[in-house]
């Protein structure tokens, strides 16, 4: 098997990771019109509820990502109560800071708790071996649980009252209440469920990498790429977009040194920003 | 009136007895937090325990007096900014007499600029950069082995074993890491050894996939590199994860720690370059011997030295006996002392140029080369492997 092709393969498992990272933060820009900067915080609180969970019951790691997503929607609906739901309806800028300053409160109790020093989730699962490539267990696991995870987002959200409910606030939100619907729940559950896609992409990561509460960082910062390159509101294209990302990671990797990596996603950052305002997918739903 | 007298009584014998005890501030920061933290409090460890047997032992007796020593530390958080603002503190608020550097060659080179700016002596440890040294100090003092002499052994060992071998460097992109590497470069070239592969990561790397293909598809048969514990021990959790066949792996710093068995078969034959192992027997000439030192160290905090927890301690030694030397904790006839030291203690010779193009760099220590190895009962044990004359058991190669 080629370098390239194995690199890619990589970059596909790891993008599907990113990607569910991203339907989080995508579905709350593109439903609440609020850009959620305590995403990153909770994937790394995703991260800890795994390696907490799995410290307490060490079984397939994979298996606990039900109650980290329990926890992360319970999370979802306090953070959405108390800080959230308040500024909604005030300029942009409100919510930025209302989330920005969860975001710090998350941090500063993490660094209090585990300090920022690194963890580890020891669960390994058997790999599979081409010629002289290794893919390992976890990250096939990993992409294929984000995969399904954003398959049942995507039949909820177009198969279920709720869901159906929550895609007609994002088209129109005063339509959709007089139409009998709810907006301040619905809202409320979207936020959650976006929290709890950020916590289980984090429980994710931390089956394949060690981590700190500051990692949720780097994984944020794709995570807007990746939104920027599907498009506002469209959770499933943010997969595909996080797929599609981390293939052109893994096909430009053996070719230039991995530190530029960086530059080239947001180097596309701002190509699809200029040229494609709406996304590669096309109008937004927002 | 007998109160009175009680009250004078204690007052007299407090003023007194201050008069006799003098206290000695050494002020270190320890990267209690961030990603250095598990090399950091190793040698923090080594710098608290020579306190502590100081003080049981009356304190250090030079001219004439009694000088207790006491710590003004603080959390830099693996950061170069506290860094810079800690020494600031503990020399100008906390009244430092000496300083101890933090961990890392990229945080001492701070510090440095600090205590040098402030004229006040700073043995370093934990940070084996020498280009801090080529800057025209003149109170920096180091206790490691220079970063060249880093892989020069392994480098060695491979000639020996396996002249063919090919090589791929995967290193942090950071002060340290480079500091070694590129020589090392030069050297394997000097001697015939053939580099096939080489790239740097950033330090708070996590995912190698990528860089592990790349060497896999470079052909490479040996990989030498690292940084330090956080990376380190990723990566070599991912190469042998993705089963890359490898016939030797040498990393930097991260291996040493006892921390390292945690890794589970993936620690098992990781070579690390290393200032101190317990094995190696030097004669001291001053303080106590390496066996006295493990037994004590081990004993306090449950857990064998590594060479940070060594070189901590024999940074505080050679202070001391600086100090004593000196008849007193004055900065010039200290410094005056410390260019004088050429000593062995538990943790091998030590002694600083004077040359001014690189003074205080450490001209005196050697290195020896451990390999993590199974025994008869499958205990990952650390064994010295290198060089032959100190070896305490062959060097495992290749390792499949």
């Amino acid at each position: 098997m080629s370098g390239i092709l194995a690199s890619m393969i990589d970059g596909v498992l790891i993008g599907a990771v990113y990607g569910l990272a991203a339907m989080g933060l995508s579905l709350i820009w593109g439903v609440m019109d609020v850009i959620n900067l305590t995403h990153g915080a909770v994937i790394a609180l995703g991260m800890f509820g795994m390696y907490i969970l799995f410290a307490a019951f060490p079984i397939n790691a994979y298996f606990l990502l039900l109650p980290v997503i329990a926890a992360g929607l319970l999370l979802g609906l306090i953070i959405y109560w108390t800080s959230v739901h308040w500024v909604i309806n005030r300029p942009q800028l409100a919510s930025l800071l209302s989330t920005f300053a969860v975001n710090m409160i998350i941090i500063g109790i993490g660094t209090a708790i585990w300090s920022t020093s690194p963890y580890n989730v020891n669960f390994t699962l058997r790999g599979i071996t081409i010629g002289a490539y290794t893919f390992t267990g976890n990250h096939m696991a990993a992409a294929s649980a984000a995969v399904v995870i954003a398959l049942a987002l995507e039949v909820f959200l177009y198969r279920t009252r709720p869901g159906k409910a929550i895609r007609a606030v994002a088209d129109n939100r005063e339509a959709a209440e007089l139409m009998g619907i709810s907006s301040t729940m619905v809202l409320a559950l979207a936020f959650a469920i976006g929290i709890a896609l950020a916590a289980a992409s984090g429980a994710l990561v931390s089956t394949l990498f060690p981590f700190t509460i500051l990692s949720g960082a780097g994984y944020q910062m794709k995570s807007f790429v990746v939104t920027v390159l599907a498009g506002l509101g469209k959770p499933f294209g943010a997969l595909v977009a996080g797929v599609l990302l981390g293939l052109l990671e893994g096909a430009v990797t053996p070719f230039i040194a991995v530190s530029w990596i960086p530059m080239i996603e947001f180097g596309l950052f701002v190509v699809v920003l200029v040229a494609f305002p709406r996304g590669i997918f096309g109008r937004a739903t927002a | 009136m007998k109160r009175l007298t009680l009250i004078l009584s204690v007052l007299l014998a407090l003023f007194v007895t201050s008069g006799f005890a003098q206290n000695i501030t050494v002020g270190m920061t320890v990267s209690k937090t961030g990603a250095l933290n598990v090399d950091s409090l190793e040698q923090y460890r080594g710098f608290e325990l020579w306190r502590d047997q100081v003080n049981a032992a009356g304190g250090i007796k030079a001219g004439g007096k009694n000088y207790k020593i006491q710590f003004v530390s603080y959390d830099d958080e693996s950061n170069v900014k506290r860094v810079q603002q800690l020494y600031s503190r503990m020399i100008l608020q906390d009244n430092a007499d000496f300083l101890f550097s933090p961990y890392s060659s990229s945080l001492t080179a701070t510090a440095a600029i600090v205590t040098e700016q402030y004229g006040k002596i700073m043995l370093t440890t934990g940070a084996a950069e020498g280009k801090t040294y080529t800057l025209g100090n003149h109170y920096l003092f180091q206790m490691f082995a220079p970063a060249t002499e880093y892989l020069k052994g392994v480098l060695d060992a491979l000639k020996t074993k396996d002249p063919k071998a090919t090589v791929a460097f995967v290193y942090e992109d950071a002060s340290f890491s480079n500091a070694v590497v590129d020589p090392a470069k030069a050297y394997a070239q000097q001697i015939g050894i053939n580099v096939v592969f080489s790239e740097r990561y950033a330090p708070n790397t996590t995912d190698f996939s990528a860089i592990i293909d790349k060497v896999i598809a470079s052909k490479a048969t040996v990989l030498l590199g690292g940084g330090h514990y956080a990376d380190g021990s990723t990566l070599a959790k991912q190469l042998y994860e993705h089963k890359v066949p490898l016939k030797m792996i040498s990393l930097l710093v991260a291996p040493d720690s006892d921390k390292w068995t945690e890794l589970g078969d993936a620690a098992a034959g990781v070579i690390v370059p290393s200032q101190w192992e317990p094995q190696t027997a030097f004669k001291a000439q001053y303080g106590p011997s390496g066996a006295d030192f493990a037994k004590t160290y081990t004993a306090k905090y449950s857990t064998p030295p590594s060479y940070e927890s060594a070189g901590g301690y024999a940074a505080g030694l050679v202070l001391q006996r600086a100090i004593e030397q000196a008849g007193g904790t004055d900065t010039p006839k200290v410094a005056d002392a410390l260019n004088k030291t050429d000593i062995t203690t538990f943790y091998g010779r030590t002694k600083f140029s004077t040359a001014a193009n690189d003074h205080g760099l450490q001209v005196g220590h050697a290195m020896v080369m451990a390999q993590w190895q199974k025994d008869k009962s499958g205990t990952l044990v650390k064994q010295v492997v290198w060089p032959l004359a100190a070896k305490s058991a062959n060097l495992v190669y290749p390792l499949h």
